[in-house]
């Protein structure tokens, strides 16, 4: 009997064409809208990194001002970075099972060939537990050595599109390239990679690209690397030179540990605690005792990747489709009207009240359908202008198979509550009614 | 298979109650071709309707194929009127985006036949009406009787009990009509029971009886084809009356 209905549907859809075509639009719309604002929400709220968002944490130690909080909003919270000097002596310590300080700066990239102009790239400046912690996967080589880390060796790990520029995309592990002077060897080269959100640097932008290219923080001492990224003082210090920057109380450097059991966790903040209190008896550390880390999601929620913005305008747009359903509605009522006569037949001919109802939902339920698949194509126009509008990357805003589902399930169900009333209105016409008329 | 007794049936308004039937009683027996005739506002129609469940009743009792079906519910109604009742109309009421073949197929759906065998019914049906090379047709590529004699063939389909027929040839030229009664007659020779509701005494006396309603009330009963003078004249009104 479904398939039955859905033929009597295809057939009434084309017997009123227009009226079929508005109450389409009038769903499309409604879904585009509704499944554009989700699909941003879905993404900025996703876990991007599920398996490990419980063992990565972000470390926060509170070095800043004692008269007044880093946060006056929430006066609880210490600094989101660490002091350069901080995050080196962490380093030193280790106690994670692996751990990174980290911050973005910029280098220019001198070509060899002499027709082509410098140009300046995005660096992230970290450690090599940086591939491992974050699962960065690797298109050719690996990750540089630990000595690196330790010792300023001038090698690189390209991004895909960096070495595409520079290399052609070919397997450039063991080329070198000129960059503030220096001739850097390239070690690796990721592959896509495009972590939503950006989780290990949400302070930066949680929807930011990734850089195109990562050094080892060794090396910030010898190119006297500057961060490009956000850095917060509150001391006035009297900053002569590039060594005098890095032991000033800014903060500018972020850093995360992989901490995989709760014991661990607990030895760390230990360990935090036990650091701090050895910095208080040097005259640091003024404020109470204030040091914790947070896991991927308890990080992204601390900086509010997902804005309040996105879950209201979320509302909003559902409201829009609501409104847009009211109208499907009134078009449906005149629709069915419209098919009194033959309602009223097929009940003289034994279809129950029942059955009467059941083919005016499945009717809508078709109507929903091709609702929703035409409302994915404005919800992918939609998408498109919103990253065009935030100048995201392009790609980064996409509908995967849950969204599609999603989107599909929203505008059946939504269309199929629509058209309870009108069902139900049409299903009441006694069978008598209009068998004389017709 | 059709026995009504003392039924009435009142259209109400806030300003005037109407008296459709008043007590009508009447019966029909099983392969009977029975014509109820009368003017208009007499009852006809109402009588049509209730003998085909598709209206309620106040008083009385109605026994159809041996059910009493003044208890039933609304579904129950539905499925009764399916399995016992084929209806043939004076518009024919065909569904005009669905071919032949779908537009018969209408009241089997209804039944949950298996397919195999609503494809056999709805083929027989539409060869007994002489319309089966052309069941992929539309309703409008045919003229009035085609689609008449199409309206019969879904009444047949479900096999049904009874035939009702409301003024079946009323929409057509007097050619067409005889070859709609011809059908009538030859579905009848072949065991049916019919009940039609015609204005039209030349086809109430093809009938094997006539049933007159007046007033919502059974006039006159007459076995003999054709004895009945219709419509009665106004001289005949009150001795009719006086006689139901």
């Amino acid at each position: 009997m479904f398939n039955y209905n859905v033929k009597l549907a295809l057939k009434s859809m084309r017997r009123n064409p227009i009226m079929t075509a508005l109450m389409i639009a009038a769903i499309s719309v409604g879904i585009g809208v509704c499944m554009t604002t989700l699909t941003v929400y879905y993404l900025m709220s996703s876990n991007p990194i599920p398996h490990k968002s419980d063992v990565l944490f972000a470390v926060t130690i509170d070095s800043w001002n004692p008269l007044r909080p880093f946060d006056d909003d929430y006066p609880e919270r210490a600094p989101h970075q660490l002091t350069f000097h901080d995050a080196e002596r962490l380093i030193d310590v280790g106690k994670g099972i692996r751990q990174t300080a980290m911050f973005e700066s910029s280098l220019i990239i001198e070509p060899a060939g002499e027709d082509q102009l410098p140009f300046e790239v995005g660096a992230r400046v970290t450690y090599t537990d940086f591939f491992p912690m974050f699962d960065v996967p690797f298109l050719f080589g690996s990750a540089w050595d630990r000595s690196a880390d330790t010792n300023g060796e001038p090698v690189v790990v390209l991004t895909r599109e960096l070495n595409e520029r520079l290399f052609g995309g070919a397997d450039s592990v063991g080329e070198t390239l000129t960059m503030q002077g220096m001739r850097f060897q390239v070690v690796g080269v990721i592959d896509t990679w495009e972590p939503t959100p950006r989780y290990y640097d949400p302070i930066n932008g949680g929807f930011q690209r990734i850089n195109e290219m990562f050094i080892p923080f060794s090396l910030t001492r010898v190119l006297e690397l500057n961060s490009t990224g956000s850095d917060w003082g509150w001391k006035s210090e009297d900053i002569t030179s590039f060594e005098q920057w890095l032991n000033s109380e800014s903060v500018w450097v972020q850093y995360f540990v992989q901490l995989d059991s709760p014991r661990d966790r607990d030895d760390y903040v230990t360990h935090l605690d036990a650091y701090v209190t050895e910095q208080k008896k040097l005259g640091r550390f003024e404020r109470p005792m204030n040091n914790s880390i947070h896991n991927v999601t308890e990080w992204m929620e601390y900086h509010e990747v997902v804005a309040n913005d996105a879950r209201v305008l979320v509302g909003l747009s559902f409201l829009f489709l609501i409104v847009c359903l009211l109208s499907t509605i009134a078009l449906l009522l005149t629709k069915f009207v419209g098919k009194n006569s033959e309602t009223s037949l097929r009940r003289a001919l034994g279809a129950s009240r029942n059955a009467i109802f059941r083919q005016q939902i499945v009717e809508v339920a078709v109507i929903g359908f091709a609702g929703g698949l035409l409302g994915l194509m404005l919800t992918l126009l939609g998408l498109e202008g919103i990253e065009y509008l935030y100048e995201a990357p392009p790609g980064l805003v996409n509908l995967d198979w849950l969204m599609v589902t999603t989107a599909i399930a929203i505008a059946i169900a939504s269309s199929m509550v629509a058209g309870l009333y009108p069902a139900w209105r049409v299903c009441r016409i006694p069978p008598a009614a209009q068998l004389k008329t017709q | 298979m059709l026995e009504m007794s003392r039924i009435q049936k009142i259209y109400r308004t806030e300003l005037i109650e109407t008296h459709a039937l008043r007590d009508l009683s009447l019966s029909v027996g099983d392969g009977e071709f029975v014509a109820v005739t009368g003017p208009s506002g007499s009852g006809k129609t109402t009588f049509l309707n209730i003998a085909g469940l598709l209206e309620s009743f106040e008083n009385g009792s109605y026994v159809l194929d041996g059910r009493n079906v003044a208890g039933l519910n609304d579904d129950q109604r539905s499925e009764f009127r399916n399995r016992k009742i084929g209806f043939i109309f004076q518009s024919f009421n065909l569904i005009p985006d669905l071919n032949l073949y779908d537009n018969v197929d209408v009241p089997l759906r209804y039944r949950r036949l298996p397919a195999a065998e609503r494809r056999a019914r709805i083929r027989r049906a539409l060869e007994t009406v002489g319309l089966a090379s052309r069941m992929k047709h539309l309703p409008a590529q045919l003229s009035g009787g085609q689609q008449q004699r199409v309206a019969i063939a879904r009444a047949l389909a479900g096999e049904p009990a009874m035939l009702l027929a409301d003024e079946p040839t009323g929409n057509l030229d007097s050619a067409m009509a005889h070859q709609v009664m011809d059908l009538l007659e030859e579905i009848h020779a072949a065991g049916a029971t019919i009940v039609m509701v015609t204005h039209d005494p030349d086809l109430a006396r093809r009938a094997e009886r006539n049933i007159h309603l007046m007033d919502g009330r059974v006039a006159l009963e007459d076995y003999s084809t054709g004895a009945a003078d219709l419509p009665p004249q106004p001289a005949d009104r009150e001795r009719l009356v006086a006689r139901a």
